[in-house]
């Protein structure tokens, strides 16, 4: 079945969102999203690893002994995930304090481990790198909609530009601080899994039991 | 002493890694469908964590530290940028030993919790507390603390999650939220309750 590169790079935002539907990646990246500045540098930290490291795993696809195959891509992922920590740290040094472990942790994030055991393993690097980045851009997609939510109503501020002006700053907006806190990033994703479920019926997940009707009277 | 006791009470319920930091969520929702499961994954990260994160620690002090390396000679090396890279071969050595030490001397337990033991070495919860270990500066003492509350924190929230999912799967969901949307929102409902800890001081 040949993919075109379209195929590769749009599929995984919509039809198959590794955030929505496969319950990948959630792992490292929601903690980071109560703002928008810092959920796009992440979405991009995420995007960039995922799509690099599926185009050099799938360079040496070949030449790597299946049994040792989880270290070497381990290898490889941490040290473009290494890299990118050091570029944040030495050009965006406030972003880096604010993302914290979380850039570290991008090494365990499923959706690159998954891209590079189910895809890049079996393809030739440039659809790899473009399923990476596509991948990297469904997930980033969420990302933005969650730091949007987020930002927006929780600090009334977008990208830390005043939006809604907030009471305390003699504005009519009462920032919902809830919002900043992180169990509203669980009920935002809830809600974005079910805004995109309600949009394509067949992502819906079947019932383990069926509730008997009611008889009627 | 009274320290470590309030570094293990923070760890566990207010700075929990599952529901505040959003840590192991893969597995956390991906496993989290029977107790019986879910109790053998949580004891599992409880046994890797406390082995990991001081190791980790003994790591960051004798090898990687500005200066670490003077015991042998080269007091002006720093390796902390081989971090990441290290922790994370440590984690997946420690499994495959620990793997490997069960399977001869405790058979029964490596029945039990085998299958969850390569899973774990990709949970995120592992390799984020070592790196909450680095960043927050603990010594030894601190550091093997963490690592043992850390992992019954995680344990703790994952067999909760598990006994409101076995009730829940006979109840009347909307279509779109059926499974992974409903149980997003447990867990946040869950991390709300777990924040009422964070008034608790020792």
């Amino acid at each position: 079945m040949a993919q075109t590169t379209r195929d590769l790079l749009v599929d995984p935002m919509v039809d198959n969102n590794p955030i929505t539907l496969q319950v990948l990646g959630i792992c490292s990246a929601l903690a980071v999203t109560s703002s928008l500045t810092v959920s796009a540098v992440m979405a991009l930290a995420v995007t960039l690893v995922t799509g690099f490291s599926g185009f050099f795993i799938s360079c040496i696809r070949n030449q790597i002994p299946s049994s040792i195959r989880i270290i070497v891509q381990m290898v490889i992922i941490a040290s473009l995930v290494i890299l990118v920590d050091q570029v944040l740290k030495a050009f965006a040094y406030e972003i880096s304090k604010t993302l914290s472990v979380f850039v570290g942790l991008i090494i365990t994030n499923c959706i690159v481990m998954g891209r590079a055991e189910a895809f890049a393993m079996k393809n030739p690097p440039v659809a790899s790198f473009m399923d990476g980045i596509g991948n990297g851009l469904g997930y980033s997609l969420i990302l933005l909609m969650v730091g949007f939510v987020r930002e927006l109503f929780g600090a009334g501020t977008l990208f830390g530009v005043t939006i809604l002006p907030s009471v305390n700053n003699g504005g009519w907006y009462v920032p919902n601080g809830m919002l900043l806190l992180p169990p509203s990033a669980f009920f935002v994703i809830g809600l974005i899994i079910w805004a995109f479920r309600a949009w394509k019926p067949e992502q819906v997940e079947k019932r383990e039991y069926k509730i008997q009707e009611a008889e009627a009277h | 002493m009274e320290g470590l006791l309030s570094l293990a009470v923070k760890a566990i319920f207010v700075e929990n890694l599952a529901l505040s930091f959003f840590l192991g969520m893969c597995t956390f929702i991906a496993v989290s469908k029977k107790i019986s499961t879910a109790l053998g994954l949580g004891i599992s990260v409880i046994v890797v964590q406390a082995i990991t994160v001081p190791t980790n620690n003994l790591i960051l002090t004798y090898l990687l530290k500005p200066g670490a390396l003077a015991w042998a000679g080269f007091p002006e090396v720093d390796l902390t940028f081989l971090g990441l890279i290290s922790y994370i071969g440590v984690i997946a050595a420690m499994v495959q030993i620990l793997e490997m030490t069960l399977d001869r001397f405790f058979p029964p337990l490596y029945n039990a919790l085998g299958i969850f033991l390569p899973l774990i070495t990709v949970n995120c919860a592992i390799l984020g507390g070592s790196l909450f270990m680095v960043e927050r500066d603990y010594n030894f003492a601190e550091a093997t603390t963490y690592g043992i509350a850390s992992g019954v924190g995680w344990a703790l929230a994952i067999t909760a999650m598990a006994g409101v999912r076995e009730k829940l799967k006979y109840s009347d969901i909307p279509d779109g939220l059926q499974g992974l949307g409903i149980t997003f929102i447990t867990a946040g409902l869950m991390a709300i309750g777990f924040m009422s800890f964070s008034g608790v001081k020792l």
